[in-house]
């Protein structure tokens, strides 16, 4: 039995929805050593800004119970110096570079630099990171008001013909609102869920762990809420969703794909298990040789109620 | 280049109050394991603890790999309980090591588990004249004395309580020393007060002095970002530029 793993994102075809996360994977050359980096979906590459951003001071990470908790501050070299020596590492993998790019404060940024990116070669798609929850300058999210995201989209639209994912922050009171703003303004995909935000207290010295107190929480314990985040958005959105948050193994991942994920992205995990991505594909496949079911979509939103 | 194994556990033995010495076997780590790097331990398959943990290497000794480590929390406690002939995944050699090649004298500094990485330098070191000088609160801390003898090398103790050599910190002992070996290298791994004194008599001396940095990681392999520390070329990856640094290149906070 011929077993389909190809799902169409956007205009963007990928040869299996196994990706990896933004801020997970560095920019894939971090993982040559462990992986076959051409046998993954795609690469969603650490979110970039117009400048080089040197991040939050540390300590930037932390361990909690069944997951962790992390404030980087999107560290990146910039644009440029991405351009010039980052992507080009990916292009010549030969696997779809997803862009990911964020603005330190004003959202003209984000419209520049999609600017930037339309006139590259070897960005096969460009990922809005609105949702990180561990910038300083901004008080609020995009991804936590509907008008600021549908504007953001629709702004980033008018400037781009590459496929274009919005990436959603779980920190709502509604997500299938913000969801629907997105996928208003013209977004082909939506990416869910970025990091719930959470704090951990060193109790002896009475001081946060993470020196900027706030940050992002990932991993397997964030995992039922970004199932539920998708299957809700699911049923309300026309586009396809990329669903993420705590896969930890083929059976997570499926668990995505039936609450309605067209792909899933692989997070924290690859911090954990370096060859993680390419095994989860591998899974994937037995399962449906097991279930005989030739085609993923046959999967994709079959959850029975 | 780094590996992913299953590596088969050949000892994991207490060797004092809550140390533990922990050997197993990979021709591939051992072929290629410089001084300074590190292995990143997932202690079992379970996602409490979710992430790994870096332990520097100790020693190489044909294809066994000796690792030293302190039960601190309940990664390194389910570390202890493993029993030989068990096996471990784990991720190797990782980071950057210390320039071992050089022919000059050398002391190393060592302040309570930062002996670890130390040992295998000292093993490794092509210098003649090589001095360790280990310091911790008390005797019952100093660990791996006869171990830097065997290297061939002489070794002075510092103790906070004076129970065993010098008494006073052992930053305060190097400054002693330095005055009879100007022209020695530093190599150096222990808590970050005592490396940031280091690096501050390395400057005043004008001596060379490599340290080795420990930070949180969530990855291990440069990924993440976590573990980064600031330094005059910028940002620099604990986990792969570091842990072992020109201490000149720190930017102390």
């Amino acid at each position: 039995m011929e077993i389909k793993l190809a799902v169409k994102i956007g205009q963007l075809i990928l040869k299996n929805p196994v990706m990896v996360a933004s801020g997970t994977f560095g920019y894939a050359e971090e993982f040559d050593d462990f992986i076959d980096l051409k046998k993954l979906g795609a690469v969603v590459t650490k979110t970039i800004t117009l400048k080089p951003r040197k991040g939050n001071p540390g300590p930037r990470t932390c361990e909690t119970p069944a997951g962790m908790l992390n404030s980087i501050g999107l560290e990146n070299p910039g644009a440029d110096k991405f351009i010039a020596e980052k992507l080009p590492i990916i292009k010549k993998v030969g696997v779809p570079a997803i862009v990911s790019i964020a603005s330190e404060g004003d959202p003209e940024e984000f419209v520049v630099l999609a600017r930037k990116l339309e006139k590259t070669e070897g960005v096969s798609a460009i990922e809005l990171n609105i949702s990180c929850p561990n910038i300083r300058e901004k008080s609020r999210l995009i991804s936590q008001d509907t008008k600021a995201t549908y504007d953001l989209v629709k702004s980033v639209r008018l400037v781009t013909t590459k496929t274009l994912i919005t990436k959603l922050s779980p920190n709502v009171t509604s997500i299938i609102e913000i969801a629907k703003a997105a996928e208003e303004a013209g977004s082909d995909a939506l990416a869910l869920i970025n990091t719930l935000t959470g704090m951990s207290i060193d109790v002896n010295r009475r001081k946060p762990k993470i020196a900027s107190i706030v940050a992002g929480l990932s991993g397997p314990a964030i995992k039922p809420v970004a199932v539920r985040m998708v299957w809700e958005v699911y049923q309300k959105a026309k586009i396809p969703l990329i669903g993420m948050g705590g896969i930890m193994n083929t059976e997570d991942g499926l668990e995505f794909l039936i609450a309605g994920a067209s792909a899933i992205a692989i997070g924290t995990l690859n911090f954990v298990n370096p060859g993680s991505s390419v095994q989860i594909i591998e899974g994937l496949k037995k399962y449906m040789a097991k279930l005989k079911i030739n085609d993923i979509k046959d999967i994709v939103g079959s959850l029975k109620t | 280049m780094a590996h992913q194994e299953q590596v088969k556990i050949l000892e994991n033995k207490k060797i004092g109050a809550n140390y533990f010495e922990l050997v197993f076997r990979s021709a591939k780590i051992a072929k290629s394991a410089l001084p300074g790097q590190f292995v990143d331990i997932k202690v079992d398959a379970s996602v409490m603890p979710l992430l790994r943990r870096p332990l520097s290497i100790h020693s190489v000794k044909g294809i066994n790999i000796a690792l030293l480590y302190e039960v601190l929390g309940k990664g390194t406690e389910i570390l202890s309980g493993h029993k030989p002939g068990e096996y471990l995944d784990i991720i190797g050699p990782l980071g950057n090591g210390f320039s071992a090649g050089g022919k000059m004298p050398a002391m190393l500094v060592a302040g309570g588990m930062g002996v670890a990485p130390l040992v295998f330098l000292a093993e490794k070191l092509k210098s003649a004249k090589r001095l360790v000088l280990i310091g911790a609160k008390t005797k019952k801390q100093i660990l791996c004395v006869k171990e830097f003898e065997k290297a061939g090398c002489e070794v002075k103790v510092a103790t906070d309580d004076g129970s065993s050599g010098f008494k006073g910190r052992v930053t305060d002992l190097l400054e002693r020393v330095l005055a009879d070996n100007p022209k020695a290298g530093i190599f150096s791994c222990g808590p970050k007060p005592m490396l940031k004194a280091i690096c501050a008599l390395a400057g005043t001396n004008n001596i060379r002095a490599e340290i080795s940095l420990e930070e949180h990681m969530a990855c291990g392999i440069g990924a993440c970002l976590g573990c980064v520390v600031d330094t005059k070329e910028g940002m620099k990856r604990v986990c792969k530029e570091g842990p072992v640094f020109e201490a000149g290149k720190i930017i102390w906070r």
